[in-house]
């Protein structure tokens, strides 16, 4: 490879990190303006920040239960995606099923309905249909982590198929030949060497979940209602307070953060979704 | 070969979930779909009208303009994201300082839900406090308004679309080079091909899968957008933003004719699943046959 001059290459990134970083701090400078300045002539450099925001946010029990809703949900979630996915991708992968392929594609078209209409229909099951005795599953977090399930366990198995393709069939029949168990096969053998695919699609899984917004507003109201519709309580008739939305979405990017930044590392080698190498 | 009954077990639990999740609310509104339904009117009952919705919305030019503008947006956005986050992955294929560090602030929009993105946007474009009208007003007298301008609102969702949806472009071209063998590009250049040459002839056919399935996910994603969207432009000024999404969803909530509006939906739904069905059968499956 070519010889580049470093200076330039900094230089070009440092411009392309402020394009990205720009509107991040600029939701981070709005999160700690009282009102009565937004709309004063907008500063870029931050002076004299005001933590109001962030104190009522903070002190709020309503939108801290609704942090620990998120949580429970996306991490729920995402463990199920990507252990259901794992189980679905090594069937398709390893067994001659007839019409697995159409079954592989039709997992994809579950994720591509257009969410506003689907939202009744679901509403309507997860009270009068999924219910046992006074049990419903609306405003239920485990509801919500099944529902979930629609868009996150497809992406989950389309991203771990090239994973599971990609491991020798012949890894698993040696086993099999020393007497193994089909579950000692599985969790013993393949799950190991899964482990960056798995990694990138639980990661990935748990911040769809995490970010999710309609459907949460619709099939929540107060049990397991999530960080995300919070968000949108303060878009009212008489205004919108924008300091205070800011603030929230300041506290629901920081998990988020922290989650992402665990796996730096893996997520290239896992991001193939579908496309394997030839 | 171990039995297919262990693959079939293995499967059960997806398959369980999806139906009751996916499939069973799509029958449901395929079943709306041929019915006249308001469910918040004061009297909710569904009239059946047959074909009626699929005869509409033939005709229906704000939904046919939905559709227009979906496609010029798809377009837009996805190629200016395969071509920046092209240019994005081959500068991250050379060694500098700081690279990670810069990585791992590329990455960062990409964890951003959709809904807060259109609110920072919002808050970046809003007349009154956004920072980006006051400054391009104060230094070159450009004054733009996402409220009354349709070309305003339309460019500012695509660059938000860009701003959120390059970084995931950009990850997976990186995948793709980096898993490339060194082999063909030592060989052309042997053999004198000029860079334009190996671009054409070696990189873009072998990075063609991971580009195809970029595009399939995008495209996906695309079509379904809303929370963004609807926060940012509420799908104005008039109809200069109202993608297919935001559509059905104005059809659904203000409009409450939800039985057009589920038409709408199975008809967007089909013509999704045709697309990607088309382009993965075309350009991915045949790959994933080799081995």
């Amino acid at each position: 490879m070519k010889k580049n001059n470093p200076i330039i290459a900094i230089v070009f990134w440092s411009l392309v990190s402020f394009l990205t970083l720009f509107p991040i701090y600029w939701l981070f400078v709005i999160s700690v303006k009282p009102a009565v300045q937004l709309f004063s002539t907008p500063d870029v450099i931050l002076s004299d920040p005001y933590w109001g925001n962030y104190a009522k946010v903070w002190g709020d029990r309503l939108l801290r239960s609704y942090m620990v809703n998120s949580l429970v949900i996306s991490t729920g979630n995402a463990l199920l995606c990507t252990t259901l996915g794992f189980f679905a991708c090594y069937a398709l992968s390893r067994f001659k099923m007839a019409g697995k392929e159409s079954l592989f594609f039709w997992t994809i078209t579950n994720r591509m309905a257009p969410p506003a209409v689907f939202l009744l229909p679901l509403f309507l099951l997860m009270t009068q249909v999924y219910a046992v005795g006074d049990f419903r599953l609306l405003d239920t977090r485990i509801g919500m982590i099944l529902v979930y399930c629609t868009f996150n366990l497809p992406f989950a198995i389309w991203t771990l198929r090239p994973t599971l393709d990609g491991i020798p069939k012949e890894l698993d029949e040696a086993a099999y030949v020393d007497g193994a168990s089909s579950w000692k096969v599985i969790t013993e053998i393949v799950f190991p060497l899964c482990r960056p695919g798995l990694a990138v699609t639980l990661i990935l899984t748990w911040v769809f979940a995490w970010n999710e917004y309609l459907l949460a507003a619709t099939l929540t109201n107060f049990n397991a209602r999530t960080l995300t519709t919070g968000l949108s309580e303060y878009v009212t008739t008489t205004g919108t307070e924008w300091g205070i939305m800011a603030t929230i979405s300041v506290f629901t990017l920081i998990p988020a953060l922290i989650v992402f930044g665990l796996v730096q590392k893996h997520i290239v080698a896992g991001l193939t979704f579908g496309a394997v190498k030839g | 070969m171990q039995s297919n009954r262990l693959g079939w077990i293995l499967l059960a639990p997806t398959l369980v979930i999806l139906f009751f999740f996916g499939v069973l609310p799509f029958i449901y509104v395929v079943y709306v779909s041929f019915h006249q339904w308001n469910p918040f009117a004061a009297d909710p009952t569904m009239i059946f009208n047959g074909a009626d919705n699929f005869r509409k919305i033939v005709f229906d030019a704000e939904f046919l303009n939905s559709v227009s503008v979906t496609v010029i947006f798809v377009l837009f956005a996805v190629i200016s994201e395969l071509v920046v986050g092209y240019v994005l992955a081959q500068a991250f294929m050379k060694e500098f300082p700081g690279k990670a560090i810069f990585r791992t602030i590329h990455t960062l929009p990409l964890i951003m839900a959709p809904i807060i993105v259109g609110s920072v946007w919002k808050l970046m474009m809003t007349p009154s406090i956004g920072i980006i009208p006051h400054y391009l007003n104060a230094w070159f007298g450009i004054s733009i308004n996402i409220g009354t301008s349709p070309v305003a609102a339309f460019a500012t969702i695509i660059i938000m679309d860009i701003w959120h949806w390059t970084p995931l472009v950009t990850l997976t071209l990186i995948a793709a080079l980096v898993s490339l063998p060194p082999d063909p590009f030592e060989q052309a250049q042997i053999d004198g091909a000029n860079k334009r040459q190996i671009f054409f002839h070696i990189t873009v056919p072998m990075i063609a899968p991971a580009v195809v399935a970029t595009v399939f996910i995008r495209l996906m994603d695309a079509l379904r957008t809303v929370d963004e969207v609807w926060m940012l432009t509420g799908g104005g000024p008039g109809s200069a933003t109202r993608f297919v999404g935001v559509h059905i969803f104005k059809e659904v909530f203000p409009k409450t004719n939800y039985g057009y509006g589920s038409t709408i939906s199975v008809i967007v739904l089909y013509l999704t699943i045709v697309a990607c069905w088309l382009l993965y059968v075309t350009m991915l499956a045949p790959r994933n046959k080799k081995d």
